[in-house]
């Protein structure tokens, strides 16, 4: 046997114990959390503070899925991954419901019943093959699923696409710059005579920055100085999104540990 | 051949965008009715093309299981969660799935108690890392950085009840700078996001984009 083989065999024996001593902390990890869970659940059960029934074990449940997600912040962990998993499973589940009961069943076979229930005429054509002509473009895309005639589902992605791009265009035209031009340039002076402080500052603040992206000029000069200005602007802007990003954060993460100490565990009166 | 696989993709894509474009600029009723008909449409082919996503992802997880790779049990739990979920999805609450969605049941319950707390869980994670973040980086080693980490600052304080405490008009101060600057600057992006996407959706109905077609 050479030495690489001998490595490469101890290399495979080294991998197969750390994977044996890592399952068994992942159990260990599971033990314990699962029993803490339940203890603390059985001692509130029982002090009064939570009640048996339906409400009381959807705190239970969501508590320990909090923790369980939260446990990431020390390091990525198997409790973690086991909520996340789980998550990541509902979730899907439940787009596929809020897709069935909102768009399929309401949209398709309710309104091609209620179609089918009236009188043919040619308006009940037109509009039940509004239905039927695009349930049958999104279902060319299953194609993929036999590569002999996968193609096909290059016309539900060019129907999308090519639909969705027109739109964008009339849209951010409308949304990006004919509405933003107006509130752009108001009066910089008052009625009364004085400076507008306000639309002066959304004005240069507009210039200053467009003229930062603008690349086909050298930056020096009024130019670069101009740019430098807008460059003060963009991070006044970061700043107060970043800041104000945190503080939306920071609400959410009040609002769970509100619900673990007050909702689960009853430390937070009021 | 050739044509149906390349030519029509690229010729459908040019055609219905040239109609969004076109009926978007008709004040017509039959426009604005064929506009609507084309938009519902567009939301039929996205409801029905949505399941070949889940079937992507348990498809993923599937092989994942079957090949015993490292982490297998957790794609078990993905499996799990989806269909405990389409279980209550599927029962309704007793009245199947060919009756409206029921207001009360397995599916608003693990909504209200395991959808919702995760999800709101994860955003608030977050907070933790943007915190770390801002720990690491924001050190006003220029002008720039520092005019960034003042404006950060300001806004955080001003947004909390203890800004009040530290001057009364730090709130305000606050405020403007959301609704001045942080403006003007957002309008100035607004307007190269606009270029952008115009010109990409030009790009893309005239067939010069295709990475939609798979790249060909």
């Amino acid at each position: 046997m050479s030495a690489i083989d001998t490595d490469s065999n101890s290399n495979s024996n080294s991998d197969m114990n750390s994977n044996s001593h890592n399952k068994t902390n992942e159990w260990w990890i599971f033990a314990v959390f699962f029993s803490i869970i339940i203890i603390a659940n059985a001692i509130l059960l029982g002090s009064g503070s939570l009640k048996w029934g339906w409400s009381g074990v959807g705190i239970m449940m969501a508590a320990a899925f909090t923790i369980g997600l939260y446990s990431f912040l020390y390091q990525d962990n198997p409790l973690f991954k086991m909520a996340e998993h789980f998550y990541v499973g509902i979730a899907t589940a439940y787009l596929i419901i809020v897709t069935w009961y909102s768009v399929i069943l309401t949209d398709i076979i309710y309104a091609l019943r209620d179609l089918w229930s009236q009188p043919f005429s040619s308006t009940i054509f037109w509009q039940m093959m509004a239905i039927i002509l695009p349930t049958m473009i999104g279902l060319l895309v299953y194609t993929r699923l036999v590569p002999s005639i996968s193609w096909l589902s290059r016309i539900t992605f060019a129907v999308i696409i090519g639909f969705g791009s027109g739109l964008a265009i009339p849209n951010a035209i409308n949304a990006y710059i004919l509405e933003q031009l107006k509130p752009s340039m108001m009066p910089l002076w008052t009625s009364a005579g004085g400076i507008a402080w306000g639309a002066l500052v959304i004005f240069f603040g507009v210039i200053t920055t467009l003229v930062y992206f603008f690349f086909s000029l050298e930056h020096k000069g009024v130019i670069g100085k101009t740019a430098k200005i807008g460059i003060w602007f963009l991070m006044i802007s970061f700043g107060a999104s970043f800041g104000y990003t945190v503080m939306a954060r920071f609400s959410l993460l009040i609002e769970r540990i509100n619900f673990l100490f007050r909702d689960w565990i009853p430390l937070i009166n009021g | 051949m050739n044509f149906f696989k390349k030519r029509l993709p690229l010729l459908l894509a040019f055609f219905t965008g040239w109609l969004a474009v076109i009926l978007d600029y008709i004040p017509h009723q039959n426009g604005e009715a064929l506009m609507t008909t084309i938009t519902k449409g567009l939301i039929i082919i996205g409801a029905v093309t949505a399941f070949m996503g889940i079937y992507g992802l348990l498809g993923h997880h599937y092989l994942k299981m079957k090949r015993k790779n490292e982490g297998w049990a957790y794609s078990l739990l993905v499996w799990a969660g989806f269909f405990i979920m389409m279980l209550f999805g599927i029962y309704n609450n007793g009245e199947w799935i060919l009756k409206p969605q029921a207001e009360v049941g397995g599916v608003s319950w693990i909504y209200e108690y395991i959808f919702n707390p995760c999800q709101a869980t994860m955003f608030s994670m977050l907070a933790f890392f943007i915190a770390s973040a801002a720990y690491r980086t924001f050190r006003a080693k220029s002008i720039e950085a520092g005019i960034l980490l003042v404006a950060a600052i300001i806004v955080m304080i001003g947004q909390v009840p203890v800004g009040i405490l530290i001057s009364e008009r730090l709130p305000d101060i606050s405020q403007w700078l959301l609704d001045y600057p942080n403006l003007a600057v957002k309008r100035a992006i607004f307007f190269g996001i606009a270029l952008g996407g115009v010109s990409t959706s030009l790009r893309i109905i005239f067939g010069i984009e295709r990475a939609y077609l798979g790249g060909e």
